[in-house]
């Protein structure tokens, strides 16, 4: 590997991620690009990308969700742990991890969300931490709730929390919504159906972990991140 | 490893309208640390907008760049004769406002090679996440007084369409007459959908 010749990231499959236009998701319609993207051979710029460690520059950690407040926010305590890897089971260590949520009762701090649920004083719900040499991380927060929005009549979001990852390189750059095993709305919502594939739409279902669990204080979840590997072969010019 | 044998990776999901009270950081919306980077400060600003014409005001913008000469803050770029600044970490982020505009502070990038003996043309790498989007766009900010470099950039000289091609070159603004010293504005527009559709990429 050089600087002229790096060794890509692997192309994921088409049914693995989800399209840019999925008219089930309202919000795609005016917002996709009716143009192909244009495939890009990966060059320097793209298999490089911000680098972090803990308590550095992006700030320091907040695995604790639930004491960020003078009292403790209302819901269902969890733990939701995990490892960053990237598709051949490698950790992806030292990268940063961002989380963000809405409260127990399905309303997030946000001026623009107007559902009529509570707000919680006690809970913001915005996390983050750095993984570990493992690639491990580790959060203590609450469950969030499922909320309605507009897209179709009496539609719900199933539960999720938001996570975005960077990763060692610009193209292993994600932002995606972990959910709860078991919930009914997964079937219903477009933005969790909108993954063709289902062995890779159940990769961002949670596991309930029993050994995870803290016995009389806060129920486990696991949830690991699989980012791009890099392709099986160095990428050759055929000119 | 075998094919058979690799993990699925996660997929995309969008960032949703509720993001801001987690992901701004106005510290992140000035790559030059306050002037104390190496290099010519610029700024970089435009409109995202949808397939409408409408400001998107529920976006934000990641971009990634080399120093001011030519490196990349990455342990991957291991050219030592292009010296790492310390105040120059080349990442930032920046959400848009009501009006759909985004604004950074960053320095005019170097030189970076391309694959084989081609140079690329000063550039900045763009992700774009916002509502709507269930994974996020990918761009490159290119610039308008760098035609030489420009015109022997492989990236752009693979895109057929001159009109495609333009999408991807910022318009200089001049740094405006009352304060001569200001640093230049570069505007980057990016549409989403539709005529004059920026170039996207697929990494």
């Amino acid at each position: 590997m050089t600087t002229t010749s790096p060794q890509p990231y692997a192309h994921p499959r088409d049914d693995r991620q989800p399209p840019y236009l999925y008219p089930g998701y309202g919000s795609t319609v005016k917002r996709a690009p009716k143009r192909p993207p244009i495939r890009l051979d990966q060059t320097i710029s793209e298999v490089t990308g911000p680098t972090f460690s803990s308590g550095g520059w992006a700030g320091p950690d907040l695995a604790d969700l639930t004491h960020q407040h003078k009292g403790e926010p209302l819901g269902e305590r969890i733990i939701i742990a995990g490892r960053v890897l990237d598709e051949d089971g490698r950790a992806v260590a030292n990268t940063l991890l961002e989380l963000w949520q809405c409260n127990s009762a399905g309303r997030y701090v946000h001026e623009w969300d107007q559902h009529d649920a509570p707000l919680d004083p006690n809970f913001t719900g915005v996390g983050q931490v750095v993984t570990d040499a493992q690639g491990e991380y580790r959060f203590l927060t609450i469950k969030p709730g499922a909320y309605p929005w507009r897209n179709t009549h009496n539609a719900w979001r199933p539960a999720h929390i938001h996570f975005s990852v960077f990763g060692p390189a610009f193209a292993t750059r994600l932002v995606t919504q972990m959910y709860f095993p078991g919930d009914p709305l997964l079937a219903l919502d477009p933005i969790f159906q909108s993954t063709a594939d289902e062995a890779a739409r159940n990769r961002l279902v949670s596991a309930y972990d029993p050994n995870l669990s803290e016995a009389e204080y806060a129920l486990g979840y696991r949830f690991d991140i699989v980012l791009r590997g890099r392709a099986a072969t160095p990428f050759e010019r055929s000119a | 490893m075998a094919a058979a044998d690799k993990l699925i990776p996660t997929a995309s999901q969008t960032v949703g309208p509720f993001f801001a009270f987690a992901l701004n950081r106005p510290e992140w919306t000035d790559l030059t640390e306050g002037g104390a980077a190496k290099g010519e400060t610029i700024r970089i600003e435009g409109r995202i907008v949808d397939g409408d014409g409408a400001p998107v005001r529920d976006a934000f913008v990641e971009i990634w760049q080399a120093n001011a000469a030519g490196r990349y803050a990455h342990p991957e770029d291991d050219r030592e004769d292009k010296p790492l600044d310390p105040n120059f970490r080349g990442f930032g982020r920046a959400p848009t406002g009501e009006d759909g505009v985004y604004r950074i502070v960053t320095i005019r990038p170097g030189q970076v090679p391309g694959r084989g003996n081609a140079l690329q043309a000063p550039h900045i790498l763009v992700s774009i996440f916002a509502r709507g989007l269930l994974k996020h766009l990918v761009t490159r900010i290119y610039f308008e007084d760098e035609e030489a470099a420009n015109a022997t950039d492989p990236v752009l000289n693979s895109i057929e369409d001159l009109a495609v091609r333009k999408t991807l070159i910022a318009a200089r603004r001049g740094s405006g007459g009352d304060k001569p010293s200001a640093p230049p504005t570069y505007r980057f527009d990016i549409v989403l959908q539709g005529e004059n559709e920026t170039a996207f990429f697929d990494l």
